[in-house]
């Protein structure tokens, strides 16, 4: 077994540690706490989790399915702007754009009062007006925040079709609806499949949303029943019944991207755009472009600037600078400590010449589906279990341990890095699959080791992927609430909690410069993932 | 001494025999070109040479001294070989003087842009030292990648169809010019491909692979002349089979009448096959003839006849002026030539 070997394997083992005791501690003998749950609430939370996730789909669908048709398919005014800026939303955290239509639109909101001066309406019984902090609610604001990975990847399907056989059909007697639905779409549906399976894994990872509209579903379920009962197995159980749910739309998204190989992809390039829209027809594809832009970024960032002004002499304040200086420190650490391993797991999966060579990199991105919450009770129970055999071993010297472990920032570093590592892995492999085998035996043949060729070789060509992979990281680190809400040690706040703490108080305004920074930070990757597919067009 | 020995050579991938007890030796400043259909096993035969893969038994030797057997292993960067790559495996992140100077870490700065020099020289690119492998023409990159692998003096250098990437009209021409270069470097060669023209322009001689094994290692001349086995005729040429008695050293008999060939024949067997192929066959009108025509194309200088015999496929040219009705059986003459006799 060489060095290489045994190092990727104790990355990989590592990794998945936080998974193997959740599914282990999950299929306990009962807890008391869990048997009560079950007999009482925890239908309605499965079933609250299974509508908000059929809602979430259903809507994402009707929103991203024209979206990404005409990005591909059409020419209208603006499209050129519109192709990018749909993915816009991806970058509003949920809970932010919640809030901010919540305002705009309960009781005391704009829209109401403005609704009631308008009609001379005096209270509440005079009319009726839809409540935006129910499950519906959720809905539309999880689905317009998360639509754009269907869009994206609906449209880039399409685009890789090619045009001709869209043209066939149509020489054939179709129009072009009917040809969307009997080319187009079924041409897509292994796409579409596996976006939806992300739609709907990112959908049950939400926690801040349904929290703040005290919808209750398995993930709230998590966080109150450790933090309401301190029940770890409990907590676990629940999550047991989270991983079922994940379990499966991950087995949705591989066997649609396996069934999606069988397609073969043209090679050249659609030059021109296959519908030319013109008059009324060009004007309603560039309104509905435009109305969805607007409701799902321009009019939230719009008014979150508009808080930002408003208020800001106590949102430039200094708590903004504290927490923005932990969030960076967190997040520095941990794309540091998940390049680096990735780098030496993705480097054994290169040299490594057995059967088994990708296996440590797969245990070692089993954190990533895991939902934050979830993710948490997975990391506090082998760390806590840690603190409790470290308390026992220095029981009797003068050094106490207390939770060094679960109570302290390693904990929240390490959670991190078991969810964001198959990010930095992601990145990093796919730039080194670029890299022709051959320059490894070139290398080699002119009398470099293995360490020369990583370091000659390798990693001037992996920079651009190293450092993508940091940055995507780093990003999502800074972004990231549920986990940071469970595991940060007492009175310890990053940007993302301090941004939901205002947001659970009603008082948005006073971070609203977190806010605005949150947003901006997750809109860098968007720009790295549309300068990525520009130039794979060019 | 031979620069490089292969000794009962076998390698295993899943449970599956790549190549199987493989002999092969090539002589000091000699070319040999692994020829074989895809699959046959001829790059994994360069790998194991060049230490990229381990066989599992045998014993390999460059230059006498034994670099793989049983529990002995030298790594590759041990074995001070040049090898040349199909897509030639430019570095891109180092430009043309910086690829070549990548096996010299062992010489001082001086020696190392000397040696550069004569390497640019040799391939002649003097003046592309700065640019980066992107920037050069497909021939270009193509002698950038021999000088690299011949800068460091290698004992033996390998060839992974190098020739593969290059357009049809200009890779005759680089052919001949790296055959040059090498014979002046005065280095072993080995060169993979699955073109036999490639081959007989590059290689000095042709080691047919068949089924993981060398089926014949000979010069091109000897391999059409006297090959060992079905396999080799077959691979350097359609042809059919016709059955045969010897009838004296020099000649044998067939349904068409006597054969006489230019090389004397085994004397162990009497009655076996031999191969024809088409350039020894002369179509005659025959009303009582054996042979059927399938289809007849007319090619510019001369007429293509698809012709059926003894339940084989062959096509075979005739001059134009010949022409042949294709509803008439017609007889075939057999021309006195290297007879391919198997017994």
């Amino acid at each position: 077994m060489s060095r290489w070997q045994v190092i990727a394997w104790s990355i990989g083992v590592c990794l998945s540690t936080p998974l193997a005791f959740l599914i282990f501690e999950s299929l306990q003998g009962d807890s008391e706490v869990f048997s009560h749950l079950w007999d009482t609430v925890l239908w309605d939370y499965i079933s609250n989790t299974v509508l908000l996730i059929l809602g979430v789909i259903a809507l994402s669908c009707i929103i991203a399915l024209p979206l990404g048709w005409l990005a591909a398919y059409c020419q209208f005014p603006g499209q050129r702007f519109f192709e990018w800026a749909m993915m816009l939303p991806l970058a509003m955290p949920t809970y932010i754009i919640a809030y901010i239509y919540t305002d705009l639109l309960d009781y005391a909101g704009p829209v109401q009062v403005a609704l009631r001066s308008w009609f001379g309406w005096q209270s509440p019984a005079d009319y009726w007006f839809f409540d935006i902090r129910t499950l519906p609610g959720a809905i539309v604001m999880i689905a317009l925040v998360l639509y754009p990975y269907l869009y994206l990847i609906f449209k880039t399907a399409l685009r890789e079709q090619s045009f001709k056989l869209v043209q066939a059909s149509q020489l054939m007697g179709l129009n072009p609806i009917q040809s969307f639905f009997k080319v187009s779409l079924p041409l897509a549906r292994g796409a579409v499949v596996a976006a939806l399976a992300l739609i709907s894994m990112e959908t049950m990872a939400d926690f801040a949303t349904v929290h703040y509209f005290a919808v209750s579903t398995l993930t709230t379920a998590v966080y109150d029943t450790w933090l309401g009962y301190y029940s770890l197995t409990a907590a676990a159980k629940i999550s047991g019944i989270m991983l079922l749910f994940l379990f499966v739309s991950l087995l949705l998204e591989r066997f649609s991207r396996k069934n999606n190989t069988i397609h073969e992809r043209q090679v050249s390039i659609n030059e021109e755009a296959l519908y030319c829209l013109t008059g009324k027809r060009a004007w309603l594809a560039t309104a509905y472009c435009a109305l969805i832009l607007l409701i799902a970024f321009v009019l939230p960032v719009t008014i979150l600037l508009g808080y930002a002004i408003d208020y800001f002499d106590q949102a430039w304040s200094n708590e903004f600078f504290v927490y923005a200086w932990q969030s960076l420190k967190i997040a520095i650490w941990v794309s540091v400590v998940a390049v680096l391993l990735s780098l030496l797991v993705v480097f054994y999966q290169r040299i490594g010449a057995n059967a088994s060579k990708n296996v440590p990199g797969r245990f070692a991105s089993t954190g990533y589906a895991l939902p934050g919450t979830v993710l948490a009770i997975a990391v506090l129970l082998p760390l806590t279990l840690l603190d409790n055999k470290l308390n026992q071993w220095f029981a009797n010297t003068n050094f106490e341990p207390g939770l060094l472990l679960s109570g302290s920032i390693f904990a929240m570093i390490f959670a991190y890095i078991v969810r964001f590592y198959a990010i930095a892995h992601g990145a990093v492999e796919s730039s080194y699959v670029r890299i022709s085998p051959s320059l490894d035996m070139a290398s080699q043949s002119m009398g470099k080791n293995l360490l020369q060729t990583l370091s000659l070789v390798h990693l001037p060509l992996l920079r651009r992927g190293i450092l993508t992979a940091a940055l995507l990281v780093f990003i999502e680190c800074m972004k990231e609430l549920p986990a940071a809400l469970l595991l940060r040690p007492f009175n310890y706040e990053t940007l993302a909690t301090h941004v939901f703490q205002y947001v659970s108080d009603e008082q948005l305004e006073l971070a609203s410069i977190s806010a605005l920074f949150i947003v901006l930070v997750g809109l860098i990757p968007l720009y790295i993932v549309n300068r990525s597919m520009e130039q794979h067009r060019s | 001494m031979s620069s490089l020995v292969l000794e009962k050579v076998s390698y295993q991938y899943q449970q599956q025999a790549v190549i199987s007890q493989l002999d092969l030796s090539v002589e000091h400043n000699e070319i040999v070109c692994l020829l074989g259909a895809s699959g046959c096993g001829k790059t994994t035969t360069l790998k194991a040479i060049a230490g990229l893969i381990k066989p599992q038994q045998g014993r390999i030797s460059i230059h006498g001294q034994c670099m793989s057997h049983k529990q002995l292993f030298v790594s590759p960067q041990h074995r001070n070989i040049g090898m040349m790559f199909q897509d030639y495996a430019l570095f891109p992140h180092l430009n043309v003087a910086q690829n070549i100077a990548f096996g010299l870490s062992k010489l001082n700065k001086s020696e190392r842009n000397r040696r550069v020099a004569q390497m640019m020289e040799l391939v002649r690119l003097e003046g592309l030292e700065k640019r980066y492998p992107h920037e050069l023409s497909g021939g270009q990159q193509q002698r950038v990648a021999i000088a690299r692998a011949l800068a460091y003096r290698p004992n033996l250098l390998l060839l992974d169809e190098p020739f593969s990437n290059i357009d049809t009209q200009v890779r005759f021409q680089l052919i001949n010019d790296i055959r040059s270069i090498i014979k002046d470097q005065k280095v072993s060669a080995i060169f993979v491909s699955h073109s036999k023209d490639e081959a007989f322009a590059f290689a000095d001689k042709l080691a047919i692979m068949h089924e993981g094994r060398i089926a014949q290692l000979d010069s091109a001349k000897n391999l059409f002349q006297k090959p060992k086995t079905k396999a080799v005729a077959e691979f350097l040429g359609r042809g059919i089979y016709l059955d045969a008695t010897r009838y004296n050293g020099q000649s044998v008999t067939t349904k068409f009448g006597e054969v006489s060939s230019s090389i004397s024949l085994p004397e162990s067997e009497q009655h076996g096959q031999i191969y024809v192929r088409p350039q020894h066959i002369e179509l005659v009108n025959a009303p009582q003839g054996q042979v059927e025509i399938l289809q007849q194309r007319f090619i510019g200088t001369e007429y293509v006849y698809h012709i059926k015999v003894a339940d084989q496929q062959l096509e075979v040219p005739a001059p134009a002026e010949q022409l042949l009705d294709t509803n008439q059986p017609v007889s075939l003459k057999i021309k006195a030539h290297a007879v391919n006799f198997f017994s």
